[in-house]
This record gives C-alpha cells, structure tokens and sequence, in this order.
C-alpha cells in the first residue's frame, strides 16, 4: 500500500525536476488555504446561539445559518404552509427515485408524469387554489425559489429546445427561419436584459388593469432563453447521426415524427448529454441573477440577512453557506447525467 | 406549423390561467387599495435601518414605517401592507406599471427623477448626505486634510462622481479603488488597502458594525452631497399624493407637539387648539383627503411619531448608532430641518 503510493507518487507526482517542483507549489498552496480555512470554518466557529453577539469566537458564525435558516430555504413563505412546499419537493424527488426501480416501459409513463402532469400539481400546492389558501408568488423565495425556476425552466425549454432543433434541420423554409431567427435572437440576448424585459418592460406594454404574474413573466422568460441554448446542443446532436439513420428510418415506412421520435432523436439526445447538463447547470447557476428585479432567491435571502441591522458582517457565512449548496446541486446534477452517459453508451468498450 | 401552434396555444393557457386583475392606473389609488385590501409598497432588499426583514419575516425600518403610516391612514391598521422589495435597478419602473402603489425605498430625491419620469416625491423622510470614514490612528479630523490618499468606493454609484467633485473642487489628490459591492470595499478598508472609506452617512454607521475594531474608526464632519431620501407616487393623482404626505408630516408635527404613540390617548383632553386639529377633534382634515377623521390619530398611534420611529429604527440604541442631535434629521426647533406645515 505505502510502497504504491510511494511508486504511484514518484511517477506521477515527481516523474522529473519541474513536475516535482510544481507538486511542492500545490502542496504549499493547500497548506496556505486549507488550515486557517479549517480554523474558521470549524475549530474557531460558533454553532449554538440566538444572536449575533453569541459568536466571540472569533471564526465563523454558523449561528447566523441557523437563525435565517427557514428564510434560507423557504422564503418569506408562510410558515403554516411550508409543509406545501416540502410535499411538492418529495413528489417530485420521489418519482425520479421511482423510475430507477421500475421497468423500462413504465419510464416513459413517469416522464410524461414529470413533464405535464407534477407542473400543475406542484402549481397548486404551492400557489394555493382548490381549498389551499393563495400564497403569492411575491412570498416565494429561497432555496425553493431556485429549484422552482430551474426546475420549471428544465422540463420547459428541454421539449421546446428539441422542437427548435428539429425545426432548424426542417425542410419547410418558413418554419426553418423562424427557428433559426428564434435561436439566434435569444442566444444574443444576455439573460439579465431577458430578465429585465420580463419584469419591469411587459407590463408598461399591458393593458391596465391586467397584471400577470411577475413570476411567472421571470420563468417563461428563463425557459425560453435556455431553450434556445438547448435546441443548439440538440442540433449537435442531430448533426451527428450519419444519414444512414433517417435513410433507414424512412425505407420501413417510417413518417416524419416517427423517424424523430423512434430513431433520431434516442440517438442524438444521447449523444449530447454532457451539452444538455452543462446548460441545466448553467441555468441552475444562472438563477440568482433574478435578484436584480426584486426577487429573492438563496442568494437575494442571504443578501436580505446580512443587510439586516443586528445581523451586519455576516457576508462571508452566507456566501459559503450559497456556495456550498450551489456546489452540491450542480454535482448531483452532474453525477445524475454521467449515470445517464454510461448506461445509454453502446459504444464498443 | 405544429411548432407555432403548441407554443401559442400553451403560452396562451398560462397567460391566462395566472392573469391577475385589479391594477389601474387612472381611477383613485386611494379607492384601489381600499378595494384591494392592503397597500402594496416597494421597499429594498435590505439596507439597514430603513428596511429590512428578520428571520422571522417582519419588516422593520424608517421607510417601512411610512409604509405603515399610509395604511394606518387609509386603513386604520397599520399592518395591512404587502411589502415588495425592489432593486434600485427596477424600482421606477414598477412603480410606474402600477405593480406597487407607493415606493419607500431610500431614493434620492432628485429634479431629473421628480421631473422626468411622471413621478411625484411626497418629502423627505430622511436626509443623508456622503462622507467619510477614517482610522482614528491617522489623526485626520477633516475631510480637507485628506490630501494623497486611497478611497475605497463602490463603482457605478453617485457616490464615485461626488467623491471626484469633492477632491477636485478642493484641490485634494486622491486616488479611488473601486468595488462592486459595498462588503468587498468594507472589508478591502478594514483590511488596510485604503485610507478613508466613503458612502452616505448611515451606510457609514451600519458598515462600521462589521469592521473588526468599530471604536478604532471614525466618521468626519463633512457631509459632502445632499441625499434627501423619501417615498415616491405616481404623479397622476394628486389625493394620493396627499395622503402620503401627510401621513409623513403629521409624524413630525406630533413630535413638534409633544405627541408620541404613549401619551396619545392622554393628549386626547388637551386644551391646545393644535393638538386638537392633529388628531382630527377639530376642524375636517380627514375630510379634505377622503380619509377617516382618525386617521391621524391612527399614524401616531400605531407607527409613532418621527422621534420614535427613528430612534427605534437608526437611533443611537441601535446597532445603526446615529445620533440625532447635530444631524438634519432633528426638528426644526432643536437645529434641524424637519418642518411640517401646519395641520389645519
């Protein structure tokens, strides 16, 4: 084991003068960031308390966490109704659950689930309506926040990105222009004028006396923005199946959307997974940004605590606090699509 | 073709499935909240001491009281207000879309926002002013001294442009490192990276709270910019406008009055002709804004009166620690500039 590592280490780490001296930097560099990092996140750290004069440790002060922490995940939401909140949460991460223990065929009953059905149900646990009571959207915020808006802009701009693909590769020249200009227009735009076009422009544009949801003008508005960045990697994909594939798709009769459906699309999809994860991860990350037009999400929260008088100076706890969640949902993310990768690869290994 | 018909059709179903109604512009904003039930006011996403959330929610601070004061005027119960905080990016424009009736978001109040953009400030509820924060170690007791030193700053902001008025209208040298963010130049003058830190006045008192050592650090006398900070309206409606107002003075003449949230069931007795007319025993001021006449009663009651509202709020028993006394933001009668106009 030692001697492994000691061989491993020579041929990998010191295999010649400039790779060991390299090494040594790193190593320096760690011993630099990580031990005063330890101290304050953890020896020095306060954990218990009430208040922000209970951390005299002089480290972090977690307290500040515990204290904002409800806010943190849900928002100005309604206490009494969190419950709403979580169930929808547990729905959704309970099917995903489901679908790796039941049957192939059966998936695609829970993508179909997923995609029209758990929209409107987490709609209305959340929102209210049907004997809930309202909560408006005004009061949404948090960690739910951000899972609500990157899940929405998930199973939105995922179907409509593949349509814009498939249009762009389409035959009939009205509908491949329009895709084209579609894709082209909302890839030149930067999310934030999106954002701002959604929330403050729109209404100035409506009728008064008609107000729709700030919210939801925000998540169509995110959705449609990523689904042109997914309709792009989708087309990588398409691009990539040999012609051989739709000559044989159509020698056996098949038609148009059958051909997509059945052949092209299982196989380009597959192809593009990693493209399709960096875009969702990017849409996850992109979400804070909605904090500009008023919105708080973990980040608008975090930002909200430390403005508050008697929790002033706890910038530096909240962002690692935001990082460190940010970090974990970007890596099961990231671990989920390399699972999907390997199980959909027919590559000759 | 299918592409464009799904799409039209299932963004058709949302619009109107989520379409909200009960915002106009036109009719009475006063008849609309009424109708609606609560005020909706813009307030921030957290500058200390003027409005900010705890963790358990509550929104506290010196523009959320005035917030609290339109409601208690219009309402008679100074809680039904719907709080949506805004960025200094967007706050006009939901304003102006109708989306909140009333705007208490610290904003300068200025001839280009008061003029140009069909906005009407209703006064001032606050005056800040830029200055200056330096270490007590470097012996400097005035902003005129200040000659070849680093300022930290936040860039994009009117405090950058009356930091380089400032030093060029007195000849000083200086040279700015600039931020994004407020912490980061906080923390950047903590950490001795600059001389002096600059921004208004209470952000100089609330940012000191976070430095390592506040006792080491002082603010100087100089208030270099005039930031009367208020609520703004609409400037279609001139009743509106009105009430919050004088939802506004009438905190301050009670506390010219001697009128506080304490004594005022007490002051009920009074003889003194203007105690009598502020709390609406005499004379019809409620009329005149198509209010309850309580509704006076009903500010000093439920919010307070200016002193109290601002002692609770960014006085010296806060962590925010800004003394009254010497500021613009003290009664006419005591060397300040506050200055109702009689309730009559």
């Amino acid at each position: 084991m030692i001697i492994n590592f000691i061989q491993w280490s020579k041929k990998s780490l010191f295999s010649n003068w400039w790779n060991s001296l390299i090494t040594l930097f790193c190593i320096y560099l760690l011993f630099l960031i990580i031990p005063p990092f330890i101290n304050w996140a953890i020896l020095d750290a306060t954990f218990s308390g009430k208040l922000k004069t209970d951390c005299t440790a002089g480290g972090a002060c977690w307290v500040f966490i515990r204290v904002w922490f409800e806010k943190l995940m849900y928002g100005f939401y309604p206490v009494e109704n969190i419950w709403r909140i979580n169930l929808s949460f547990i729905i959704f991460i309970g099917t995903i659950g489901l679908s790796f223990f039941v049957r192939e065929k059966y998936k695609l009953y829970i993508l179909f689930f997923l995609i029209f059905i758990f929209p409107f149900i987490a709609f209305i646990l959340i929102r209210g309506g049907f004997g809930l009571t309202i909560v408006e959207t005004r009061e949404w915020g948090g960690l739910a926040l951000t899972f609500i808006l990157a899940i929405f802009g998930i199973i939105l701009s995922f179907p409509l990105g593949v349509l814009l693909a498939m249009g762009r590769r389409s035959e009939m020249p009205i509908i491949k222009y329009f895709c084209i200009c579609f894709i082209e227009t909302w890839r030149g735009i930067p999310l934030i004028t999106v954002l701002f076009a959604a929330a403050v422009m729109f209404p100035l544009l409506l009728p008064s006396g008609t107000l729709v949801d700030k919210l939801l003008r925000v998540a169509i508005g995110i959705a449609i923005f990523e689904s042109a960045y997914v309709a792009e990697v989708v087309r990588g994909g398409l691009q990539s199946l040999p012609r051989g594939q739709y000559d044989a798709a159509k020698s056996i009769g098949m038609g148009y959307w059958q051909m997509n459906f059945f052949i092209v699309l299982p196989q380009a999809i597959k192809t593009v997974i990693p493209g399709i994860t960096n875009t969702f991860i990017a849409l996850l990350k992109d979400t804070p940004l909605i904090y500009l037009i008023g919105m708080a999400e973990i980040l608008g929260i975090v930002n909200m605590a430390k403005a508050n008088p008697y929790w002033l100076g706890m910038a530096v706890e909240g962002y690692v606090f935001a990082a460190i969640i940010f970090g974990v949902v970007s890596f099961i993310l990231s671990s989920y699509s390399q699972k999907l990768e390997k199980k959909f690869s027919t590559e000759n290994k | 073709m299918k592409i464009n018909i799904l799409k039209f059709l299932g963004s058709l179903a949302l619009f109107l499935a989520f379409v909200t109604s009960s915002v106009t512009a036109n009719a009475g904003t006063k008849d609309d909240v009424i109708k609606k039930g609560s005020l909706d006011c813009g307030v921030s996403q957290g500058v200390p001491g003027f409005s900010n959330a705890d963790a358990s929610g509550k929104w506290t601070g010196i523009d959320v009281d005035m917030c609290r004061a339109v409601a208690a005027a219009v309402f008679g119960d100074a809680n039904k207000v719907k709080y949506q905080p805004l960025s200094a990016k967007d706050r006009f424009e939901v304003l102006k879309s109708g989306q909140i009736d009333m705007l208490a978001r610290n904003t300068t109040w200025t001839l280009s926002r008061d003029a140009g953009l069909a906005l009407e400030f209703v006064g001032t509820n606050f005056y800040d002013g830029q200055g200056f924060i330096v270490r007590k170690a470097a012996k400097i007791d005035s902003a005129k001294k200040l000659n070849n030193v680093k300022v930290c700053v936040e860039t994009g902001t009117t405090t950058e442009l009356n930091l380089r008025d400032y030093f060029k209208a007195n000849n000083l040298k200086y040279e700015a490192v600039s931020f994004t963010k407020a912490d980061e130049a906080v923390a950047a003058y903590d950490a001795g990276r600059c001389d002096v830190y600059t921004t208004d006045k209470s952000g100089l008192a609330a940012q000191r709270t976070k430095m390592k050592n506040p006792a080491d650090h002082t603010v100087l006398p100089e208030t270099i910019s005039k930031e009367p900070l208020g609520p703004v309206v609409r400037g279609d409606d001139q009743n509106w406008k009105d009430i919050a107002a004088w939802s506004l003075y009438v905190m301050i003449e009670a506390e010219e009055l001697g009128v506080s949230s304490k004594n005022i069931d007490s002051m009920k007795s009074t003889d003194n002709p203007n105690i009598k007319r502020l709390l609406g025993l005499e004379g019809d001021t409620g009329k005149s804004l198509g209010l309850t006449p309580e509704w006076s009663y009903n500010i000093i009651k439920q919010v307070g009166n200016y002193g109290e509202v601002y002692e609770a709020n960014v006085g010296a028993k806060t962590p925010i620690g800004l003394a009254r006394d010497g500021s613009p933001n003290q009664l006419w009668t005591k060397g300040g500039i506050l200055y109702a106009p009689p309730v009559r």
